[in-house]
This record gives C-alpha cells, sequence and structure tokens, in this order.
C-alpha cells in the first residue's frame, strides 16, 4: 500500500509542478495546492501506515500508529492554508492592478 | 597596545557625530590628535636596546584566530610612519578641504585606513594580517572615490580595488598554504618552521602567489597602472596611502617574510628583476607627464621598484639601505605630494604645461620642493637623505651575494647598469618636477586662480617632513643605530650591525656611479625637447591601461551575455531552472550515495477503499491539468483535498481528517471568491517543445519524490522517537490525543511560530484588499 501511496504523491507532485509552470496566475495557486496535498502524503507515507490504532491513548490498546508525522501534516496543513490564500489575494491584486494574470507578460525588466 | 590600534576605528564611529559641527569646528583638528597620540605611544619605543615583544589577545580560539601584536623594528618603523605621517596629513587636510565638503565621510574613511594599515603592520596571525590588508584596499577605494561625482575618481577607485583585491585573494591563497603546511597561523612560527615551507613540493606556488600580493599592492609593473589613476584622490590622501604608506604594505609584505623566502634563488630572481623594471619603466614613464600628480605617481612607482629590488638583492647592505630608504622615500614624497596639493589649490591646475615661475609667488612653498626633489633625485648633498640611501642602492647592486651562474649571473651582470639608468630618469623627473613649475617664465593669466602663498597650516607638514629630510641628511646616525638597525635585522633575520652611513667614502665606484647620474641626468635635461619624440616610439601605443580595460570591458559584456541567457524576466522560466537543478542534483546524489532502495517486506496491505480513493485522485489531478474550465478546475481541485482527508480517516489520522476538511472547504470558498475577479482560462498557447519540456521536469519530479518516499520507508537508519511521545503523552503532557499534546505541548513553540505565520499572512491579505490604486480610487 505504501508504493501506492508513494506513487500517488508522486503524480500529485507531477500535476501540481506542471501547473505551477503554466503561464496563467490561477493554474499557478492551484498548482501550488496540490503540490502541498502531495507533500502532506509524502510525509505520511514516511512514517508506517495502518500499524495500530489511532494515537489516542485509551485502555487496552498496544499499539498505536506513528503519531509525529500526523503533527507536522497538522502543522502543514494549516501553514499551506495560509501560503495558498495569500497567493490566491497576491494573484487577484496582480491581475487587477496589470490588467493581465500572464505571467509572461509580467516581466520584470523595464530598466534594463 | 590593542587599544592603540582600536582607537582608529574607535574614533571613527564618533566623527559622524562631530562633523555635524564642522560649521564651527574642523573634524580635521579632532583627527589630527588621534595618530598623534598613536606616535608618541608607539616613538618611546625607539632605542638601542630594542627588543621585539608580543601582546596577544584572544579572538577566536577555536579557529586558532587570535590577535597577536607583533612590535619589532620593522613594525615599529611602519607603525611610526603611518602615525606620524597620518597626523602630519591630517593636520594638512584640515587646509585642504574646505568646510562644505563631506568633511564626515573623509575622516572615517581616513581613520578606519590607519587602523587596519596598523593592523597590517603589527598583526603576527596571517589571518588577521589579511582581514587588516582587504581593510586597507576597501578604505583606499572609498578615499580615491571621495570626489564620487567625477567620473576619472570612479574609475581610479575601481581600478585600484580590482587590481589590489584580486592581489589580496592570491595572498590569501599563499597564506593558506604557509598555514596548512606548518600548522601555525603565525608568522613568526612559520619563519621558524620555514625548512617545512621551502622543501614543499608547492614552494613555487606560495612563492608565487604570495609576491603577487606585495607586487599589486605595491604598484609593481606591470601592475602599478591603478597608482596614476588613484592620483584622483584629494591630494592628503594620495600624500598618506599613495606614496607613504599603503603602497608600500607590499614592501612590508616581502619584508616580513624575507627571512624565509630570501633563501630561495628565485626569490632574488623574481624581487630583483620586478623590481628594478618597476624603477626604469616607473622614472622614464614620470619625465612624460604633464600632471604634477602624475610626475609624482610614476615617481613613487619607480621608487617603490628601487625598494622592492634592494628586498630582493638580500644582502645586508641592501636590506639595511631599503629599510632606510621606506623612512626617506616617506618624508621626500610626502612633502612633495604636500607641495603639488598646495600648488593646486593655490593656482587651480597642475598642469605643468601652464604653471612656471611661481618661485616669486609661492617662495616657502618652492624651497620646500627644491629641497625634497633634490633629496628624491640623489644630488650628492651633504644634507640630504636621498643621496645618502641613493648611494646604498648603488654599494648593493654592486656586491649581490648570489652564485653567478645562469640567469642570477646574467642579473648580477646588468643590475648595476639597470640602477644607474633607472636613477639618471629618477634625477630628471625629479629637475623636471621643480624647474617646470617654479623657475622659468611665469604666465599668471592662464591660471584660473592668482597665485599666492599658502597658509601657514598648510605649508607646516611638508616642512616639518623636509626638516626630517636634512636632519636626517645631516645626522644620519642619530636614527640609524636606535631605529634603522632594528629594522634592518628584523628583515634580514639576523642581527646587521651599524653601517657606516657617511657622506664621503672617497672615490669609489658608488660615487662614480653618482657622478654619473647627475651628470647624464643634467645633460638629459636640458635636452629634453630634443629626445621626448622617443616617447612615440616606446611605450607609443604600447599600454597597460588597454590590457587592463580590455579585460573589464570583456568581464561585464561576457557576464552580461551569461546573465541575460538565462534571466530573460520569465518567472517560470526561473522556476523550471530551480526545479531542474534540484532534480538533477538530487538524483545524482541519491543514486551516486546509492540511496534509492526498496524494501517489500513492511508494507501495509491493499484494501479495496484506498485503490478507489486513490484512483479518484489520480483522476481529479489529471484533470486540473486538462480542463479549461475556471469553476471546473477548482471544484476537481477540491476533490483532491477531499480524497486526501479521506485518506487520513482511513489511516487513523482523525485529527487531520477533521482539520483537512475544513481548510479544504475554506480554501474551496476563497478560490470561488477570488476566481470572479480572475481572468477566464485560456487554451494553452505555448509551444509544443516548452510543454514537452514542463512535462519532462513535472514528471522526473513526481518520479524523484516518489522514489524518495519509497527510500525512506524502506531505510530505517533510527528508532522512531514516536515511542517517546506515546510513553509521555499522559504523563508530561496531561492529555491523551498524542498528535495534539505533541503540538501544543512539546513543541509548543513551533505552533505559537504557526500561528505568528498566519498572522503574518492574515495581515498581508487585509493590506492586499484594502489596498487600492490611484486610479481604483478615482473610478
Amino acid at each position: 500500500m505504501e508504493i501506492i501511496m508513494a506513487i500517488l504523491a508522486g503524480i500529485l507532485f507531477t500535476t501540481g509542478i506542471y501547473n505551477l509552470l503554466q503561464k496563467q496566475l490561477l493554474r499557478i495557486v492551484i498548482g501550488t495546492g496540490l503540490i502541498s496535498h502531495g507533500a502532506h502524503l509524502f510525509i505520511l507515507t514516511m512514517g508506517e501506515l495502518k500499524t495500530g490504532a489511532p494515537p489516542i491513548l485509551s485502555e487496552g490498546v498496544e499499539k498505536y500508529t506513528d503519531p509525529l508525522p500526523q503533527a507536522l501534516i497538522l502543522t502543514s496543513i494549516v501553514i499551506s492554508f495560509g501560503v495558498t490564500s495569500l497567493l490566491l489575494v497576491l494573484a487577484y491584486r496582480t491581475s487587477k492592478i496589470n490588467g493581465t494574470d500572464n505571467m509572461e507578460q509580467m516581466r520584470g525588466t523595464d530598466y534594463e | 597596545m590593542l587599544l592603540v590600534v582600536l582607537l582608529p576605528f574607535i574614533f571613527a564611529i564618533a566623527i559622524p557625530f562631530i562633523s555635524k559641527w564642522k560649521d564651527k569646528f574642523h573634524p580635521g583638528v579632532f583627527v589630527t590628535l588621534i595618530p598623534a597620540i598613536i606616535f608618541i605611544y608607539f616613538v618611546r619605543f625607539i632605542g638601542t636596546g630594542f627588543e621585539p615583544l608580543t601582546r596577544e589577545y584572544s579572538w577566536i580560539p577555536s579557529l586558532d584566530m587570535n590577535i597577536v601584536f607583533y612590535l619589532d623594528g620593522l613594525s615599529l618603523l611602519f607603525v611610526l610612519l603611518i602615525s606620524g605621517i597620518g597626523a602630519l596629513v591630517a593636520f594638512y587636510s584640515i587646509y585642504y578641504l574646505h568646510k562644505s565638503e563631506q568633511l564626515g565621510h573623509f575622516y572615517v574613511y581616513f581613520l578606519i585606513f590607519m587602523g587596519s594599515m596598523l593592523g597590517v603592520v603589527l598583526s603576527d596571525n596571517v589571518f588577521v594580517l589579511y582581514s587588516f590588508w582587504e581593510f586597507t584596499s576597501l578604505s583606499s577605494f572609498l578615499l580615491i572615490g571621495f570626489w564620487n561625482y567625477k567620473q576619472e575618481s570612479r574609475y581610479g577607485a575601481l581600478k585600484s580595488m580590482l587590481i589590489t583585491v584580486f592581489g589580496g585573494l592570491s595572498l590569501l591563497g599563499g597564506l593558506i598554504f604557509m598555514s596548512v603546511l606548518t600548522k601555525t597561523t603565525s608568522i613568526q612560527g612559520m619563519i621558524d618552521q620555514q625548512q617545512l615551507i621551502l622543501n614543499s613540493e608547492f614552494f613555487p606556488l606560495i612563492l608565487g602567489l604570495i609576491l603577487l600580493g606585495a607586487f599589486t599592492k605595491s604598484a609593481q609593473f606591470p601592475f602599478h597602472i591603478w597608482l596614476p589613476d588613484a592620483m584622483e584622490a584629494p591630494t592628503p590622501v594620495s600624500a598618506y596611502l599613495h606614496s607613504a604608506t599603503m603602497v608600500k604594505a607590499g614592501i612590508y609584505l616581502v619584508a616580513r617574510y624575507s627571512p624565509m623566502l630570501s633563501s630561495s634563488e628565485w626569490f632574488f630572481i623574481i624581487v630583483s628583476t620586478v623590481g628594478i623594471i618597476t624603477l626604469c619603466w616607473g622614472s622614464y614613464m614620470a619625465v612624460r607627464q604633464t600632471d604634477l600628480k602624475a610626475i609624482l605617481a610614476f615617481s613613487t612607482i619607480s621608487q617603490l621598484g628601487m625598494i622592492m629590488a634592494m628586498l630582493g638583492f638580500g644582502t645586508e647592505i641592501a636590506v639595511f639601505a631599503a629599510v632606510f630608504h621606506i623612512l626617506n622615500h616617506a618624508t621626500f614624497k610626502g612633502s612633495l605630494f604636500m607641495v603639488a596639493g598646495i600648488v593646486d589649490h593655490e593656482t587651480g591646475t597642475r598642469d605643468i604645461r601652464k604653471l612656471g615661475g611661481l618661485m616669486t609667488f609661492l617662495p616657502i612653498t618652492a624651497t620646500i620642493a627644491l629641497l625634497a626633489s633634490f633629496s628624491m633625485a640623489g644630488v650628492p648633498l651633504p644634507f640630504l637623505n636621498g643621496f645618502y640611501s641613493k648611494e646604498l642602492f648603488f654599494d648593493a647592486s654592486l656586491h649581490l651575494e648570489v652564485s653567478g651562474e645562469g640567469i642570477t649571473g646574467f642579473l648580477m651582470s646588468i643590475i648595476p647598469y639597470l640602477a644607474v639608468f633607472g636613477s639618471i630618469f629618477t634625477f630628471v623627473y625629479s629637475m623636471y618636477f621643480f624647474f617646470s613649475s617654479f623657475r622659468g617664465k611665469s604666465n599668471i593669466e592662464q591660471l584660473p586662480k592668482k597665485p599666492h602663498e599658502a597658509p601657514w597650516g598648510m605649508l607646516l607638514s611638508p616642512i616639518i617632513l623636509v626638516a626630517a629630510v636634512i636632519v636626517i641628511g645631516l645626522f644620519p646616525h642619530l636614527i640609524n643605530q636606535p631605529f634603522i638597525e632594528h629594522a634592518a635585522s628584523a628583515v634580514k633575520g639576523m642581527e646587521i650591525h651599524e653601517h657606516h652611513i657617511k657622506f664621503w667614502h672617497g672615490i669609489k665606484t658608488p660615487l662614480i656611479m653618482s657622478l654619473t647620474v647627475v651628470f647624464l641626468g643634467t645633460v638629459l635635461v636640458l635636452s629634453r625637447k630634443v629626445w621626448q619624440p622617443v616617447y612615440n616610439y616606446l611605450p607609443g601605443r604600447l599600454s597597460f591601461n588597454k590590457v587592463y580595460d580590455g579585460m573589464v570591458d570583456r568581464l561585464e559584456s561576457y557576464s552580461s551575455i551569461v546573465t541575460k541567457g538565462y534571466m530573460n524576466g520569465s518567472l517560470s522560466r526561473y522556476v523550471r531552472l530551480v526545479l531542474a537543478a534540484i532534480l538533477v542534483i538530487t538524483f545524482a546524489f541519491m543514486a551516486i550515495t546509492g540511496g534509492f532502495t526498496v524494501d517489500t517486506s513492511n508494507l501495509a496491505e491493499i484494501t479495496l477503499p484506498e485503490i478507489f480513493v486513490a484512483v479518484l485522485m489520480i483522476c481529479a489531478a489529471v484533470g486540473t491539468i486538462i480542463t479549461n474550465n475556471r469553476i471546473a478546475a477548482i471544484l476537481i481541485l477540491g476533490v483532491v483535498g477531499y480524497g486526501l482527508s479521506m485518506l487520513f480517516v482511513l489511516y487513523r489520522a482523525p485529527d487531520l481528517a477533521l482539520t483537512q476538511l475544513i481548510i479544504e472547504t475554506v480554501t474551496v470558498a476563497l478560490f470561488l471568491l477570488a476566481f470572479y475577479h480572475l481572468p477566464k482560462m485560456r487554451k494553452k498557447e505555448e509551444s509544443a517543445s516548452t510543454r514537452t519540456l514542463n512535462l519532462i521536469i513535472s514528471i522526473g519530479f513526481g518520479a524523484l519524490m516518489t522514489m524518495i518516499a519509497i527510500s525512506a520507508h524502506s531505510s530505517k537508519y533510527f528508532e522512531s522517537i514516536a515511542n517517546y511521545f506515546l510513553e509521555k503523552s499522559h504523563s508530561l503532557g496531561g492529555g491523551d490525543n498524542v498528535v495534539n499534546v505533541i503540538l501544543v505541548d512539546f513543541r509548543g513553540l513551533d505552533t505559537l511560530f504557526e500561528i505568528v505565520v498566519l498572522g503574518i499572512a492574515a495581515m498581508a491579505i487585509y493590506g492586499l484588499v484594502r489596498l487600492r490604486g490611484k486610479e481604483e480610487e478615482e473610478e
């Protein structure tokens, strides 16, 4: 199962990066979203999957799943939410001010 | 002693505050006191019974970098020059620089320079020495470019910086070699273990690197080109840095290492040859100049070449003469620079073709110039110190202690002739300097200002220096035994006993050489018009400046081509480059170190619901690429997110699943809010090649991540620390939900910062939404 999950994470990265390399701002934001999903799955796969009960201590349970990746992912989800929303608003302002959302037209080389 | 060396730096910090009151009080007055204090502190070390002393202050002991000050005769000579000339120059600058200049900046640079120069000559630790060395380059750059509104100043500053820092880096290379070989960072320690270095196979490289550093700093041929351009600096700076102190740092370095290096034959060959060529070329070129300061610049180059050559000879008398001449040169060249500054200040020009007959208007200045330039020329008069060192130089050139075979034999036979040749031209330019500006027809009408004698304050410093010229000239023994001898012994690495500096040695070869110089020199001065065209053949169009300019131009154009090649302003291109680099480097690293492993023994079983969710997510992820509909893309992204939270449920991570669900919902809502304002999605319009490239990069990256994930799961090097959290969660954290306890308790600080990040993001978003451009407000 881990291998399938690793492949899934890989595919999420692939599609995320492909979107990231596009010219439209909205696609770029979608791309970062996909990459963070991929990263979460990636961290989860690095620990062991399904090896015990959820990490909530209770009587009579011998084995729990690894709580550490979960704590990491929880932090990461929140941070990536912040990143995504900031990017989204940035994209909104950028396209509003420049009148375009095409990255190729937003080159900062005027000063040369 | 540390305090004394740091004094200039400490006061450099204070200068900006003091210079606020510059209308009432010239900061130069204050600055003059600092070198004067340092001078008084060190002057008491002079004496026959002087012994080298060491002071150690720990700085970075773990790297064997301690501030060790080592004061021997050589350091003492330089320290006194730096502080003595420094005080005179600072005093002179009070009258030279008007209060409307940016005096604060000037004196800060000046003090930084002085402090670093003291550091260079006192440090025993090579890396501390190197740091101070680069500081002198840096402050020299700032001082040359002081009048930064002038194109020539900026050009000269950049040139000196590039050349001296290039030399500095090669010096660093040589120092690192030596400290690795001897396992010490102390200069004295290296000299004690000189056999390790001399017998090392890297010795030629070390010698080359160290000498390159010294030659660039001391403006030796062919690196001399920066010094004439450095004359764009204010004259006090030229008098201080470019005649008396900084350019002598290279000489100091050669002298400091000469107990070790001079036992090598190559040291003799390289240093003597370069020195002699510099002497001849510098004095030859000086006669051609028309700017007073340019004459002095080339003359400094040639004098430095002479000192360098004497250090190369390495005999007792040569070393003694070199050290003696360091002092003499500082006295007469310092005063000549100040004279040039006075002439410039009082007449408004330094162009020798416009000047002439100034003796009538500036009698005191003229007297100073007369004495100093005659001393520089080495005119045989019993009260000019220049003559003594010139005659010692001739004497040294006749008595070289080397095996007379091969190259050394050839050098031995021609050095005396070259010495005379260089000295003839030295004589010529000294006379040219004096007679063209102070004698001859005066043409006041052409001068920008009506000349009159300089104020006393401006005259005082050159007068003191010329007085030193005469005092040393009349009573050479006054400084000989207590001072020069210690310095010469430090250079030679053994005791050098009193040399007889006498005016009259009887009719011997050196005297005949001196008289030849005076005679031929006079002939050449008188017939200058006749032979002047020789400069059209040599150097003619040959110029090292062109080589330098060409190199700098080419460097700039090539680097701009390279930079424009990848920095074309396209952000997706940058991202592509960064990703490709990560991909290649990580992949290569993992492949080389054998990081990729697959272990299938400890896998969870494959179940249907997970497969179902995974397939759904894959379809959705691919869908975001294919669709051209904005809402569809956003919703499909939502599907991926919800799919992920399903996986979290299946993998027994309830907290994650809950958080992911909430966040995904909010994100989709946000997307839907923003999409209204974003333009519609277009069909992809990029070329097939770009698309293929993007595809390759993204698939490569996905594959890499998959492989890393599998390898990470397959290779367990350490016991997981998860058990610690599981065991202690209840007892230490007081909670049963281990994930929560980790977040708010064990790693509580991380979570706090996470909240800070979110807060910052929220403020930024608020700002961006509320921000209105002018056009929007008008709407």
